[in-house]
């Protein structure tokens, strides 16, 4: 999986937590929370949907890895090569 | 009653045929059923009433998303009811609003929904939401709205199964008279047909209504009758004090002059004729009236044999020394909305006081003989130019009756 596939896949599971946010312009290097009406729930849901619709797991402790956009590709696209 | 006068100053409200006071007083009139054939979780085809309110005229979708039906009918409900007060939201002392919902259950919905995703995943717990929690205790649609509008009085749901429309009304009107809330939305929500178990549970007790035609399958009072209609919907009053009402010229859709709540302590689920006639009466000596000052008794009427009859014993004996109340019902219409259902059914026959109509109750094909009753409104609106107490019945299981008595205000 390329990591384009992976950027777009957190930003339809972030479309889903967020419908009302305009996701077309996020900064890849800047925290998303400082983009877009983010919650500590809310990041909790975007790991469970990873969890539910592509069997990743995300440890508590690598929550702060998925800080950015860029955090999240770096993060997660060795994880989808793996499943 | 006390010295203090409670009234009621807006209304806000969904309900399968109406999402306002002035539409649903209308579908009312015209004999506009609110009931349809809906596919249901396991259950197939059902007849449901369902509203079709616009879910984020009031909250996001995110918000909605995190939250619940229930607090969405809610939300919506408690907004129209302060615009329907004309108050100035801005100005009001949110600390001294507070917000009471009577509700039949919660959480079912919410239940149901993860324990489905639940065999869709293998069993895995750990796919369960962390959503779980919030929108399953059973504050959760009292608390919704107070983050929606930024109420900081105190919130909570009062669970009173089919009573709750009244039994929210009735807390609200307690709640001014101590002095704990100067502002109170009450009344009641439910959100009963997104559930399959509700469906199932009342077809295992052999009460669940079934039509070839879903308008015709709420039939309170008829002799063919088959159960009961499941619906949803919500309805909550603005309650103030009548001089906090005067004083700001707050339109006045009536007063809470008496209410009573009792409890049968005789069946979990068969309705005690006796303890309703002595709720009816509470009610009425509470507002220091006695059975003729009553121009409208609004039935309960669910569309069950058992709650049907009694009911109907229960009016004729309480009102038996009056020659002039009138009775109606509102279930033919809407189905059974649950915990809204006392709220809804008061709030349907409100205006009443100002059109000079009764609405009647619709689909009664052939009358009960065990349910006849003088003075019943059925099948055509009834014109009744002086119209001044109505009664509103509410009652659940367990056992829990209510009754809220409200006077025309000149």
């Amino acid at each position: 999986m390329t990591t384009e596939n992976v950027r777009q896949i957190v930003i339809d599971i972030i479309a889903d937590i967020a419908p009302d946010e305009d996701l077309a312009g996020i900064k890849d290097d800047v925290s998303l929370r400082e983009q877009i009406e983010l919650d500590s729930m809310d990041f909790l849901d975007i790991v469970m949907e990873l969890r539910k619709r592509h069997k990743i797991e995300v440890p508590a402790e690598d929550y702060p890895k998925l800080n950015t956009m860029s955090g999240c590709v770096e993060y997660l696209t060795p994880k989808f090569a793996q499943v | 009653m006390d010295k203090t006068r409670i009234v009621i100053t807006g209304v806000g409200l969904t309900a399968p045929n109406g999402n306002s006071l002035k539409e649903f007083r209308s579908s009312l009139l015209e004999g506009k059923s609110g009931l349809s054939h809906q596919e249901i979780r396991y259950m197939g085809t059902q007849v449901a009433g369902l509203c079709d309110f616009d879910e984020t005229k009031y909250q996001n979708r995110k918000k909605r998303r995190r939250g619940t039906r229930a607090g969405s009918v809610a939300i919506w409900s408690a907004n129209e009811a302060i615009n329907d007060a004309k108050l100035s939201w801005e100005a009001v002392d949110k600390q001294r609003v507070g917000v009471y919902l009577g509700i039949t259950e919660h959480g079912n919905v919410e239940t149901e929904n993860e324990i489905f995703e639940l065999h869709q995943n293998d069993l895995n717990t750990r796919l369960w939401s962390p959503h779980h929690n919030p929108r399953t205790v059973a504050n959760s649609p009292a608390g919704e709205v107070t983050l929606n509008l930024g109420i900081t009085g105190p919130h909570y749901t009062l669970g009173s199964a089919c009573a709750g429309g009244n039994v929210g009304l009735i807390q609200g009107v307690q709640q001014l008279l101590l002095g704990e809330v100067d502002l109170a939305l009450a009344g009641g929500i439910s959100e009963s047909p997104q559930t399959f178990g509700i469906f199932a549970a009342f077809a295992a007790q052999g009460a669940l209504a079934s039509h070839e035609d879903a308008t015709k399958a709420s039939r309170p009072l008829c002799k063919t009758r088959n159960g009961i209609a499941i619906s949803e919907g919500g309805c909550i009053y603005v309650l103030e004090r009548w001089e906090d009402a005067q004083k700001r010229g707050a339109k006045i859709y009536g007063e809470v002059v008496g209410y009573a709540i009792n409890s049968d302590a005789s069946d979990f689920v068969n309705p005690n004729t006796q303890r309703q006639v002595e709720c009816m009466h509470q009610a009425i000596k509470k507002a220091g009236l006695n059975v003729n000052d009553i121009d409208l008794v609004s039935m309960h009427a669910t569309g069950t044999g058992a709650g049907d009859i009694a009911e109907s014993k229960a009016v004729k004996e309480a009102f038996k020394e009056s020659s002039t109340t009138y009775v109606n019902f509102t279930k033919g219409h809407i189905g059974h909305a649950m915990g809204a259902a006392g709220a809804l059914e008061l709030a349907g026959n409100l205006l009443s006081f100002s059109d000079g109509m009764i609405h009647p109750g619709i689909n009664t094909e052939e009358l009960d003989p065990e349910c006849t009753l003088a003075r019943l409104v059925l099948h055509e609106p009834l014109k009744h130019e002086n119209v001044r107490y109505i009664l509103n019945n509410s009652f659940g299981m367990l056992g829990i009756n209510s009754a809220v008595i409200i006077k025309k205000i000149n």
